[in-house]
């Protein structure tokens, strides 16, 4: 492996592109120079923060509670990062916990269950950050579409709750709307992968100087549990937040675009 | 014992968000004609009218109807039993068939084609797009779905505020047949004229509350022509002279509502 790492020398040099950056921040007048040299130095603590305690959780020594423990940490990061990005949705720190949550204990059972990979520190961690940090993206995307359909189109849903229908009937086809529209970026980035794009697992295997066929078994793997994962996260954040926006008399409950009269 | 009124209203207040919408409301709508609950914009005539039918819930004060409280019947049954029609047509996607059927999935093409004729709907009709109704037609429309529940009274909110002074003037007409024919309706406007061409009873709603007296004077005074309207009390009055309401709708001169 000594022969593609790139050492503090090449990850220096990589820094040229962050100054052009900068530069050409500076010549468009974007203002952005000091956002850009703070997210680069940031990813690079946390990255290297992140390395040093990988190394411990992958020692073969470590028993691999340590690496679940690390998982559970990336649960409340993920949970957190949702909640910044997506403020309005209400109770959605606690509705990404259980969707993550759901949503990683089935990939990483099937993964483990079927012996695709053995339950060891080197393949937990990996393996579930890539299910959270697909899941974040498909969350945040959900529970925004969910609550704008819900809110632009009130009148509707008041409309069908006026006739009798039950508060799951009546906002059915809104939220079906918005679950499809979340998982279909997803569907696309399936379909486009290797055409369009080399993602991240294959891009380093190979970088890493794997043999690529191999390469692309484990990311074809992994674009397979991301879609599961993905799938299972829109749901369950669909049924839980919706549950969540009517209250048990089938009223919706006043969302941040409603009128009154 | 004489038979309970269509609605009572006990004390009732609404609180949303910090504001208050409605306080210490007393009203009673009879069960029968049609009672026109009528003020300007912002005096809670459409959150009253949710109120009866749940799609909103008092913050103090009991909502009756029929003698029972709200809250404790089943908001699903009550929602049935009282069609609310919108200030605007809300179409479903597809074919006003789809949108009939969203109110009885089980009903057949007669049964449709009756509650469109209720709403003054022809039968073909049925296999017209929904968005391409004009807005007349897709609020007869909407009331006939509701009709599909065969709804035993009929909330309506300002439903002529988005149509044209000729549709305007047949969903008048359709109210008063409906309301002759036995479902008492509930009518909510900001249009004096009209609260005078439909109202078999009037209540006059301004701030929140019902008006007194004064208040009501005020407000009949600056939003029609003032001359017409002395002599009804406390914030309502009553006339059964329905059917001759009725037949002053089609006649009336060409000022709209606002909208």
């Amino acid at each position: 492996m000594a022969d593609v790492a790139i050492g503090w020398a090449g990850l220096a040099l990589s820094l040229i592109l962050v100054a052009v950056a900068v530069g050409l921040s500076l010549w468009q007048g974007l203002r952005l120079e000091r956002e850009m040299l703070w997210a680069t130095a940031r990813a690079l603590v946390q990255l290297l923060a992140v390395g040093y305690v990988l190394v411990l959780l992958i020692d073969e020594d470590t028993p691999v509670a340590w690496a679940w423990a690390w998982v559970v940490v990336m649960l409340a990061v993920a949970a957190l990062t949702v909640r910044r990005r997506a403020p309005e949705v209400p109770g959605i720190t606690r509705l990404t916990v259980i969707a993550t949550a759901a949503s990683t204990a089935l990939s990483l059972s099937v993964v483990f269950g079927l012996g695709v990979y053995p339950m060891v520190g080197r393949a937990v961690v990996p393996i579930a950050g890539m299910m959270i940090g697909n899941s974040i993206g498909s969350i945040v995307v959900a529970s925004r579409r969910i609550l704008a359909e819900l809110a632009d189109r009130r009148p509707e849903v008041e409309a069908r709750l006026a006739l009798g229908q039950p508060w799951q009937e009546a906002s059915k086809p809104f939220v079906r709307s918005a679950l499809r529209t979340a998982l279909t970026s997803q569907i696309e980035n399936t379909k486009a992968v290797g055409l369009v794009f080399l993602p991240g697992a294959m891009t380093g295997l190979i970088l890493a100087g794997a043999d690529p066929l191999d390469a692309v078994l484990v990311q074809a793997a992994l674009m397979y549990l991301i879609l599961g994962c993905v799938a299972t996260n829109v749901v369950v954040i669909g049924l839980g937040l919706t549950r969540r926006l009517f209250t048990p008399d089938h009223r919706l409950v006043r969302l941040a675009r409603t009128g009154g009269g | 014992m004489p038979a309970a009124p269509l609605y009572e209203l006990v004390g009732v207040g609404l609180v949303i968000d910090g504001a208050t919408i409605l306080a210490g409301v007393e009203l009673t709508i009879a069960d029968a004609g049609i009672t026109v609950v009528l003020g300007p914009s912002g005096a809670g005539k459409s959150m009253l009218l949710r109120l009866l039918n749940r799609l909103e819930v008092p913050t103090a004060g009991e909502v009756r109807y029929r003698g029972e409280p709200v809250d404790a019947l089943d908001p699903l049954e009550l929602r049935r039993r009282v069609g609310m029609v919108f200030q605007r047509p809300a179409p479903f996607p597809g074919t006003v068939r789809d949108n009939l059927l969203v109110a009885d999935p089980g009903a057949g093409d007669d049964e449709l084609a009756a509650a469109l004729g209720d709403a003054r709907l022809d039968r073909a009709f049925l296999d017209r797009s929904a968005d391409e109704l004009s807005g007349g037609e897709a609020q007869r429309m909407c009331l006939a779905r509701t009709l599909v529940t065969r709804p035993d009274a009929l909330l309506m909110d300002e439903p002529t505020s988005a149509l044209d002074p000729e549709a305007r003037q047949g969903l008048e007409r359709t109210a008063r047949r409906l309301a002759d024919g036995g479902r008492p309706l509930v009518w909510v406007t900001h249009d004096l004229a009209q609260a005078d061409r439909l109202a078999d009873d009037m209540v006059v709603m301004v701030g929140g509350h019902v008006a007194d007296e004064e208040e009501r004077a005020r407000f009949i005074a600056g939003a029609g022509d003032g001359g017409d309207d002395d002599g009804h009390g406390r914030g309502r009055r009553r006339r059964r002279d329905g059917a001759a309401a009725a037949g002053e709708a089609g006649g009336e001169e060409e000022e709209d509502a606002r909208g």
